[in-house]
């Protein structure tokens, strides 16, 4: 991209944008909000972080789709298929690796799923490739026929999962060092989940770092703005929309991977069973909002959990509460995205 | 227009003509010499199945068929005509079945319980759609079949969650009026051959209210509040300019559909004699509806009648087929897996994903165009 670049001249300072603190606050407030109703602190405290964990794993699924609709204004709903995709993805390695997950050592534990989640991305980046061309690009600016069409996809995916890998669950082992939990006196921490925890903020972080502070997410920032604009100034929008779809694609194989280990199990229809979920989450967030989609992940986590500690019955349809709730308050969701 | 070859005559053409077929089918009628024979033909045989075959399956099916041309034609008035996509479809038509098998069970085999499960049936879908349109309607279409999929899966939680309600993941079964029993005997002689029990009956019962229900939303979609879904469909903010209030309408819509969805997960409980998550509630169904629609045609009527005839034909005879090829092929790699019957949506998927490109008026529209 940078060698069709029209350099600019001198930066000049501009004025920051301001930032919306109030859906940030929700969160905290949330969580206290709950402490009195939950009771004891040490419970409260294993409840959040468990929470927290969650909706890492969350955001991780969520993440490629509300960046794709940033972008590109496609809402794709065979997303779901590439977290499936993988997760199936991990038995390529895990196959011929399956001493490593065996092995009682941290490093060899953490480098399979390392490669597990590198197979999955590079998997999941070329189906999203030849979806994008195949599938989507017939349908750019139509949601009614993206809608349909990306079901369509979405069957054939699942379908053809099945007939590679066969239509039976799959059961997956969590490696060997990643199991149980570390206990601080009352308070519990599954060590998977703060795994998941670590590459969750590695996630958002390196998503905010390279939508801010490098070039290509300033074009990309500029693309969401007016596209027509970054054409004329000479950057193939195309080429830059394509990328992002690959990329969104391959966030869901990673979110897949997490959400594999996690469940243990791999079933075709894991992915679509978690989109009612993902869905909840940008809707909240803001549909193309990346920030707001990290805010959602972490609200429904922690409400599911609280709810599903104080009142079980309740917890079913906590997620459409929160949205409703979100959607009241917000009709565009906590962070709207102003185009369109 | 351009979505939907349905509009391809201008409105004032076709409403010139006159006479009680016309009137019957509000004016829209096929447009097409072949599509007319097929309509015929599935009308006629749908109407003497249980005189032209014997046993249970045909009969079945041919009730299946039925209900899921209610299904499918008032989903199409959502997806075709007012070009929303809604996924909680299948929430009203399990809504519908859980009326019925919840009062049929609570109060007894009686046409008192059946109405008074309907009538509740019909009042909790309206209110679940005005709450669903109103919240989510107002922003963006787009929003709509994310929170419609949400509010739909809930529902199948809930139903497979509240047991001592619903009876869970096993369903409900239940005991029919009466007169709807087989062992019930409206004459004594045989007609045709044909013993005239309570199950012809209730056959009869599904076949007439699902053509009286598909006629209402023939009429709906071509009466002046149908042209306004149309209009909104192909210009938004062209119709709100207009005057009309794009919210309200679509709403309406909403609704409208959500009723006759709830009307045909009744009339598939009072069939089966039993509900339960999967007959009604499942994700599967509301793909099989969408591809049915689509297949069929969006945006026309007839479509649903052909999309559904077959589909649920593909779905009980299409298997044996794939699994004579999958036999035939077996010892190569992958290809047996590929057409083994269990895939047989890998390839309605193929053909829904050609149709959307392709033929965007499904078959309907190709037969239409094909007369032009």
């Amino acid at each position: 991209m940078s060698d069709m670049a029209a350099e600019s001249s001198a930066p000049t300072e501009l004025p920051r944008a301001k930032t919306d603190w109030l859906p940030l606050l929700l969160v905290p407030a949330l969580a206290l909000l709950a402490l009195p109703f939950v009771g004891s602190p040490s419970t409260w405290v294993t409840l959040t972080l468990a929470g927290l964990a969650m909706g890492m794993m969350i955001f991780l699924m969520a993440s490629g789709l509300t960046l794709v609709f940033g972008l590109m204004d496609i809402i794709n709903f065979g997303h779901g298929v590439f977290i499936s995709l993988g997760a199936y993805a991990t038995l390529i390695v895990l196959g011929p690796l399956a001493g490593w997950a065996q092995a009682d050592s941290i490093g060899l534990n953490l480098a399979l799923l390392g490669l597990c989640i590198l197979c999955a991305m590079a998997v999941t980046g070329v189906v999203g490739a030849v979806f994008e061309r195949v599938i989507v690009r017939p349908v750019y600016g139509s949601h009614l026929k993206q809608i349909l069409v990306t079901m369509g996809g979405l069957i054939v995916t699942e379908q053809a999962i099945h007939a590679i890998w066969g239509a039976s669950p799959i059961p997956i082992p969590l490696p060997q060092s990643l199991r149980g939990a570390f206990v601080f006196g009352d308070i519990v921490m599954e060590r998977y989940r703060v795994v998941a925890v670590v590459i969750g903020l590695a996630v958002f972080f390196g998503m905010q770092l390279l939508l801010n502070r490098t070039r290509l997410g300033l074009l990309i920032r500029a693309g969401v703005e007016n596209p027509e604009m970054v054409e004329a100034l000479g950057y193939r929008i195309r080429r830059l929309f394509v990328s992002v779809f690959i990329a969104g694609s391959a966030l869901a194989g990673l979110g897949g991977v997490m959400w594999a280990f996690y469940r243990q199990t791999l079933t075709a229809g894991m992915g679509m069973e978690v989109m009612v979920l993902v869905f909840i989450v940008i809707i909240i967030g803001g549909l193309g909002s990346v920030g707001g989609c990290f805010v959602g992940s972490i609200l429904v986590a922690l409400v599911a959990n609280y709810v599903g500690f104080i009142e079980p019955k309740l917890a079913l349809i906590s997620n459409i509460l929160v949205m409703a709730l979100v959607l009241i308050w917000r009709p565009q969701g906590l962070f709207p995205v102003a185009r369109r | 227009m351009s979505t939907s070859p349905a509009l391809a005559l201008p409105f004032d053409e076709t409403r010139r003509r006159s006479g009680f077929l016309s009137t019957l089918l509000s004016s829209d009628l096929p447009r097409s010499r072949v599509l007319s024979v097929i309509l015929l033909a599935i009308l006629l045989l749908l109407a003497a199945t249980p005189f032209l075959f014997s046993g249970s399956q045909p009969i079945g099916t041919a009730a299946k068929i039925c209900v899921f041309i209610v299904l499918v034609a008032s989903y199409d008035l959502l997806l075709g005509y007012s070009g929303i996509v809604s996924f909680a479809h299948t929430m009203f038509f399990g809504i519908g079945g859980y009326g019925i098998a919840i009062a049929l069970e609570r109060m007894g085999p009686t046409w008192g319980s059946v109405a008074i499960g309907l009538v509740a049936a019909l009042a909790l879908s309206a209110v679940l759609a005005i709450a669903i349109g109103l919240l989510s309607l107002r922003v963006r279409a787009i929003f709509f079949s994310m929170i419609t999929l949400a509010v739909a899966s809930a529902a199948a939680v809930l139903a497979s969650q509240l047991s001592n309600i619903t009876g869970g993941e096993d369903g409900l079964s239940f005991q029919l009026p009466p007169s709807l029993r087989p062992a019930f005997r409206l004459l004594s002689e045989p007609v045709f051959g044909t013993v005239i029990n309570g199950r012809l009956i209730a056959y009869y019962l599904v076949f007439f209210v699902s053509l009286l229900v598909f006629l209402a939303l023939l009429r709906i979609v071509n009466s002046p509040f149908g042209r306004v879904l149309q209009a909104i469909r192909e210009n938004e903010f062209r119709a709100e300019a207009l005057g009309y209030r794009v919210v309200a309408y679509r709403t309406a819509a909403s609704v409208i559909s959500a009723l006759a969805a709830t009307i045909a997960g009744a009339l598939m409980a009072l069939w089966l004699r039993y509900n339960g998550p999967d007959t009604t509630l499942s994700f599967s169904i509301m793909v099989d509806i969408l591809l049915m629609v689509v297949i069929g045609g969006m945006g026309t009527m007839y479509g649903a009648v052909i999309g559904a005839a077959l589909f649920v034909l593909a779905q009980s005879y299409l298997q044996v087929l794939m699994s004579a090829g999958s036999a035939a092929l077996a010892g190569l790699p992958i290809l047996p897996n590929i057409i083994h019957p269990d895939r047989w949506l890998l390839w309605l998927g193929a053909l829904f994903i050609v149709s959307v490109y392709a033929f965007p008026g499904g078959i309907v529209g190709r037969l239409r165009q094909a007369r032009q």
